[in-house]
This record gives structure tokens, C-alpha cells and sequence, in this order.
């Protein structure tokens, strides 16, 4: 069988990874991606502890982060598109109206 | 070398090949592929540990719908090569430091777990079956189950409202 902690390093690696993708990229859509990445490493976290405690709460818990997580695919594409409309870009970098 | 952690290790790494491809694939819809792939790997791992219900619902759920919600606003928006600019020194500077400290946060966490400190279980099915979960869902967790549908409609509400164009 798999130790847990193996699971636990994938998902630190991928959160990692997520975070580097967020600071980095710079288009508005790949951001979100990145952010999807990280609610996947948090998913996969919570099945592991979940099997390796023998408990099924954390894999309910990864239902939930699903359902949130497609709720607010929805209500950000919907804002990606509204500031792509606005903006006439999808640079982050240039959505800078509150910047001083 | 037994079975399990050799298909383990070929799915982590299939995983964080998409991860890193995310990163340099400079085009949106490359990244968006890799992040399908990311999730597919995934929800290998979830059937690896026995969970079959979730890594379904990964499939379906994250690799079907939200990622063709993506590709199609990736294509609806004609996104092209993300140009490389360098307005913020922040985010350079500010990043990387960042992206190894909660690295090494996490690392620092898992260390001084052990190796023991957690049971290796990762029975295969013996802990989650599709009942079981179904059964938790619906009586234990059932008022926060009803609550995201709730969330559900409110988001597809604000979808609408943002999406819709004026005049």
C-alpha cells in the first residue's frame, strides 16, 4: 500500500506549483486555472487523510470543493468575460484601475 | 518495488508534468489541457486509493464541465499567446521567496509528522463505498448539502447577470 505521506508530498508539490503558475502567469483565464490546480492538491490531501484515517468525511468535504469550486468556475468566467469586454484584454497587468 | 507505489509514482508524475507544462505552455489552451491532465492523474490516485465515487465525480465534474467551461471562454474570447510584460517587479521579487516559503512550510508540516504518525492505510475500497458516502452525505451532512445548492443557483444567477450584455 501507498503511505500516506506520499499522497501529502504530490499534493504540497502541486499547491506549489499553483502558487508559482498564480505569481507568474500572467493571462487573466490561466490564472484561474491555477487556482483550480491548488483546490485540486487540497482535494487530493483530503482523500488521503480521509482514507488513511478511515473516516469518508474528508471525501465528502472534496464533494464540496467541488460543487464551490464549479460554482465559482461560473461566476469568474463570468467576470473574466465581462473585464475582456471591458478591458479589451485579458492581461491582468493591464486591469489596473485601482492602482495608484 | 510493489504495484501500487509503481502506479503511484507514474501517476505523480504524469501529474506534476501537467502542473509544470501549465507553467510553461505559454498559450491558454495548452494550459488548459495540461490542468486536464493534472486531473485525470488525479482521479487515477482517487481510484488508487479506493475512492471510486470521488474520482468519478473528478472526471465528470472537474475534467468534463468546468474544464469546457474554460476551453470554451478561452475560445468565445479568442485568447491568444499571453504577451510578457513587466509592469510589476513585485510579483518577481515578491513570488518566488513566497512560492519556496509556503513550500517549506509545508515541508516543515510533514516532517515533523513522521512517518508514522499517520496509518498507511489506503485500503482499496474497504473504506469508501459508494453507499457509505451517500448514506454520510445525505443524513450527517445533509443541511450543507442543501445549503451549496442553494449556491449553485446563486452562482448561476450571477453568471447570467455578469454575462449579459447591457442595452
Amino acid at each position: 500500500m501507498v503511505p500516506t505521506n506520499y499522497y501529502l508530498i504530490l499534493s504540497a508539490i502541486l499547491f506549489g506549483l499553483g502558487i508559482v503558475a498564480f505569481v507568474f502567469k500572467r493571462n487573466i483565464i490561466t490564472l484561474f486555472m491555477a487556482i483550480e490546480l491548488m483546490l485540486n492538491a487540497v482535494n487530493l490531501a483530503f482523500v488521503a487523510f480521509s482514507q488513511s484515517l478511515g473516516k469518508l468525511d474528508g471525501e465528502v468535504f472534496v464533494l464540496f470543493v467541488i460543487i464551490v469550486a464549479a460554482a465559482e468556475a461560473a461566476v469568474g468566467l463570468g467576470i473574466i468575460i465581462l473585464t475582456a469586454r471591458n478591458r479589451r484584454s485579458l492581461n491582468v497587468e493591464r486591469v489596473d484601475l485601482l492602482k495608484l | 518495488m510493489t504495484g501500487p507505489i509503481f502506479i503511484f509514482l507514474v501517476l505523480a508524475a504524469v501529474a506534476i508534468a501537467g502542473a509544470v507544462s501549465l507553467i510553461l505552455y505559454r498559450h491558454p489552451i495548452h494550459s488548459a489541457l495540461s490542468l486536464i491532465v493534472v486531473m485525470i492523474a488525479l482521479a487515477g490516485l482517487y481510484l488508487l486509493m479506493g475512492a471510486e465515487f470521488v474520482a468519478a465525480v473528478q472526471l465528470i465534474v472537474y475534467g468534463g464541465a468546468i474544464m469546457v467551461l474554460f476551453i470554451f471562454v478561452i475560445m468565445l474570447l479568442n485568447a491568444g499567446e499571453e504577451e510578457r510584460t513587466n509592469f510589476s517587479t513585485l510579483a518577481t521579487y515578491g513570488g518566488v521567496p513566497l512560492a519556496f516559503a509556503i513550500a517549506g512550510l509545508i515541508a516543515a508540516a510533514l516532517s515533523r509528522a513522521g512517518t508514522e504518525a499517520l496509518p498507511a492505510a489506503a485500503q482499496g475500497g474497504a473504506v469508501s463505498s459508494t453507499r457509505s458516502l451517500s448514506m454520510l452525505l445525505f443524513s450527517e451532512f445533509v443541511y450543507p448539502f442543501e445549503l451549496t445548492s442553494f449556491l449553485i443557483l446563486v452562482a448561476i444567477l450571477g453568471a447570467i447577470v455578469l454575462a449579459q450584455r447591457e442595452n
